[in-house]
């Protein structure tokens, strides 16, 4: 076996911000080795027996969930699905205190979604179980990221110098954050798009390019990530209609002509067809939507272990 | 009453401009005489050498909780605390459960004030009835109960309409009307500054616009009323442009500052930590300068705290749903001094003036300076006393500090009201008989 110097040191992953290049590519490198035990006939790996896994989830996803119900059954670990409907005004038992009871029940990592930012953040102060975060408010979204540059690097064979366009509603998304953060560091050049009112105050802070007009940059685009119109989230009207948003910011199959030939198109899911993009786009050959989801196996199941590992890591030096 | 002799001091009193090494004697609640080398006889000696001797604080901006959420605070544990803090007078705001939007729930609150017997309570009134911000409440009624100003703290007053007609009833009162400026059509659900460090924590911001917007619509509105106004705990560069300037035009607009918006930036809150979450949000290093700047050149009338107590249990929630607010009165002078003093913004007659008779003045009581024949409301500070903030010491029934481990300098020893000793520092041995 390759001997490396690098060793994982997180037992929480909440968010790629704080993240470095060589902490990235090791997770989409373990990533690499998970995939493999998808294709056998018995898709199972020893690696978390023993281990309990509770996916606490305050938000609707189905997407997500499954996806780390299955990586971490994969590994052979014991899940618990937890799922409570969270209100911006807290009744009834707090968050930290559902938390500190399962964690009395020998809970090893929490996966957690919740439409709070900074919600594992304070689930990772307040317990001493592993915390990985699956989607937090529109703070973070890590493992989705991850996926995405997974995918990217799959198709690409790198990063490094690729024009990568995200579009659509960037004030709301984590998905684009948590974007932004790991396709800059693996080198790609970021530019965001959409209409000034989805943008997040100081966006121009980031280290991205910010255009109001995709049909201006669409020629110079090697990906584009096409972000779902966020309908529940968004206060107000932010843009006069979905026909006027279409118009202008929609990934139709007649802007792809003027993309280049091999852009990919991405979208973390779930579509909304004939929104943000349509169905030929959705469906065509440039797109690697179903591949990223089928990726997302793989990186949750990198994630969980490293988390893991860590922990056990910390462990192992106290005694 | 006994008759306390406080000697060797340096008193400071602001509205006397008086600063000077003097003895100081209290007898029937009043200030009898100060002078140098007082021998009168007195039933207790204070040896104040090296302390520095002035009128009982002030503070025009508290939240006591009652009634309503006692768990958080009460009347009494917040009269402790004031006086721990040094405070011999401070004013209760109206937004607790039912809010104090009528006489007889201001009655009370100084009823339950006299019963704590530690520090004066005063309390605003709310300027409309059940803080909704669409009609006006009793203002008269209460002003004639003792109220001292009338705000909606908590939120401004959004409908431009109610505001203008409050300010012009209120005015035939000559009272003061105080805003908690905020413009909630910019604010939405904002939980922290609008900027960068909204933007990477995924958090509602609060514009800093709409402090400003409101802020400067009420200016124009005591233009047309003439009524004394008050803007509550400022905390952007540009509401203190918009102060500066109304202060130029000769307009009686006053306002405060809060120490952690002297202090404290929105980069605290880059870890959620619910302890820095508060109302008007921690702003940019570019805001604190600019407040900072606003006390330098005199245009901060009145230091206040905002002291709003939570359970921990409150703050252990997320972000977004943790209450908003500090608790600070018992370390507030310290706080003060670091910002103010440290930095050579000004000196401790400049301070204290903002602590004493300048929030009086505002308020219009007869507080604040401690000349012959005034009330025996004193403070002793020892300005040079490094002690460490200890929020689980606190008189307050919360504890909810952001200052809570630092090292900090200036300390309350003992605090008089009307004469009698309130707050005796424990650490403090030097009191003879």
């Amino acid at each position: 076996m390759k001997k490396t110097a690098f060793q994982w040191m997180r037992k929480h992953l909440i968010g790629l911000r704080d993240l470095s290049r060589e902490e990235l590519e090791f997770i989409l490198d373990t990533a690499d080795g998970f995939a493999e035990i998808s294709t056998r006939s018995i898709k199972k790996a020893p690696t978390l027996r023993g281990k309990v896994v509770v996916n606490m989830f305050f938000e609707d996803s189905t997407r997500t969930r499954n996806s780390f119900t299955l990586a971490a059954g994969r590994l052979s670990a014991d899940v618990i699905e937890f799922t409570k409907k969270s209100s911006a005004v807290n009744k009834g038992e707090t968050l930290v205190d559902t938390a500190r009871n399962l964690e009395a029940m020998g809970v090893d990592i929490i996966v957690i979604r919740h439409s709070a930012g900074g919600a594992p953040t304070l689930l990772s102060r307040s317990i001493n179980a592993c915390v990985v975060n699956a989607g937090d408010g529109y703070h973070e979204h890590p493992t989705q990221a991850l996926l995405d540059v997974y995918t990217i690097r799959q198709v690409r064979g790198r990063l490094d110098g690729l024009k990568i366009g995200i579009v659509g509603d960037i004030a709301h998304s984590r998905v684009a954050r948590s974007n932004i953060y790991a396709m800059t560091k693996l080198g790609a050049e970021v530019t965001l798009i959409g209409p000034p009112t989805l943008m997040p105050p100081h966006v121009r802070d980031l280290p991205v390019r910010v255009s109001n007009s995709l049909d201006n940059v669409i020629e110079e685009l090697d990906v584009i990530n096409m972000l779902r119109i966020q309908f529940e989230r968004m206060g107000g009207n932010p843009f006069p209609s979905v026909r006027e948003y279409s118009h202008f910011f929609a990934l139709t199959a007649e802007r792809m002509k003027r993309a280049k030939p091999d852009i990919t198109v991405m979208h973390p899911g779930p579509l909304n067809r004939g929104v943000e993009i349509e169905s030929e786009v959705a469906d065509g050959p440039n797109s690697v939507i179903l591949r990223q989801v089928a990726n997302g196996l793989a990186i949750r199941m990198a994630v969980l272990f490293l988390v893991n590992q860590a922990a056990m890591q910390t462990e192992s030096s106290k005694s | 009453m006994e008759k306390i002799l406080i000697t060797g001091g340096r008193v400071i009193d602001p509205a006397n401009q008086f600063d000077s090494q003097a003895d100081v004697l209290l007898a029937a609640g009043q200030v009898a005489r100060i002078g140098t080398h007082l021998s009168a006889s007195a039933d207790r000696h204070i040896d104040a050498t090296g302390k520095i001797v002035c009128p009982g604080l002030i503070d025009l901006h508290v939240h006591f909780r009652e009634p309503g959420d006692e768990e958080e605070e009460t009347i009494a544990s917040g009269s402790a605390a004031a006086v721990a803090g040094g405070f011999t007078s401070v004013v209760c705001m109206p937004n607790t459960t039912p809010p104090i939007d009528e006489a007889t729930a201001v009655e009370y609150v100084h009823r339950m004030g006299r019963q704590a017997r530690k520090t004066f309570i005063y309390v605003m009134g709310a300027l409309t009835k059940d803080r909704a911000g669409q009609e006006l409440s009793e203002i008269g009624l209460m002003h004639q109960a003792g109220a001292v100003g009338f705000t909606d703290d908590g939120s401004g007053v959004q409908n431009t309409a109610v505001m203008l007609r409050a300010m012009k009833y209120a005015s035939m009162f000559n009272t003061l009307v105080a805003q908690h400026c905020q413009d909630n059509t910019l604010i939405k659900d904002g939980v922290m500054n609008s900027g960068y460090h909204s933007t990477v924590l995924g958090l509602p911001g609060m514009d800093p616009l709409g402090e400003e917007l409101m802020l400067w619509r009420d200016v124009q509105l005591v233009r047309k009323t003439g009524v004394r106004y008050h803007a509550q705990h400022i905390s952007t560069a540009g509401a203190v442009e918009i102060i500066r300037q109304a202060k130029r035009d000769g307009l009686p607009v006053s306002c405060e500052v809060t120490p952690h918006h002297l202090l404290l930036t929105e980069d605290c809150v880059m870890d959620y930590d619910t302890y820095f979450k508060v109302n008007p949000p921690l702003r940019t290093a570019a805001d604190v300068q600019a407040i900072r700047e606003a006390v330098r050149e005199g245009l901060v009338d009145a230091l206040a705290t905002d002291h709003a107590p939570h359970l921990q249990s409150e703050k252990e929630l997320e972000f977004l749903a943790a209450p908003f607010g500090i608790a600070s009165l018992e370390c507030a002078l310290p706080l003060y001094r670091k910002a103010l003093i440290d930095t050579g913004l000004t000196d401790w007659m400049g301070m204290l003036a903002m602590l004493t008779c300048r929030p009086a003045k505002i308020l219009g009581i007869d507080k604040g300076r401690i000349g012959p024949g005034d009330r025996a409301d004193v403070a002793i500070i020892d300005p040079n006393a490094e002690w460490v903030i200890d929020a689980e010491a606190f008189y307050s029934k919360s504890r909810n500090s952001p200052y809570h481990g630092w090292t900090v300098k200036g300390k309350v020893l003992a605090t008089m009201v009307a004469g009698e000793i309130r707050y005796f520092c424990p650490e403090w041995s030097s009191i003879k008989q």
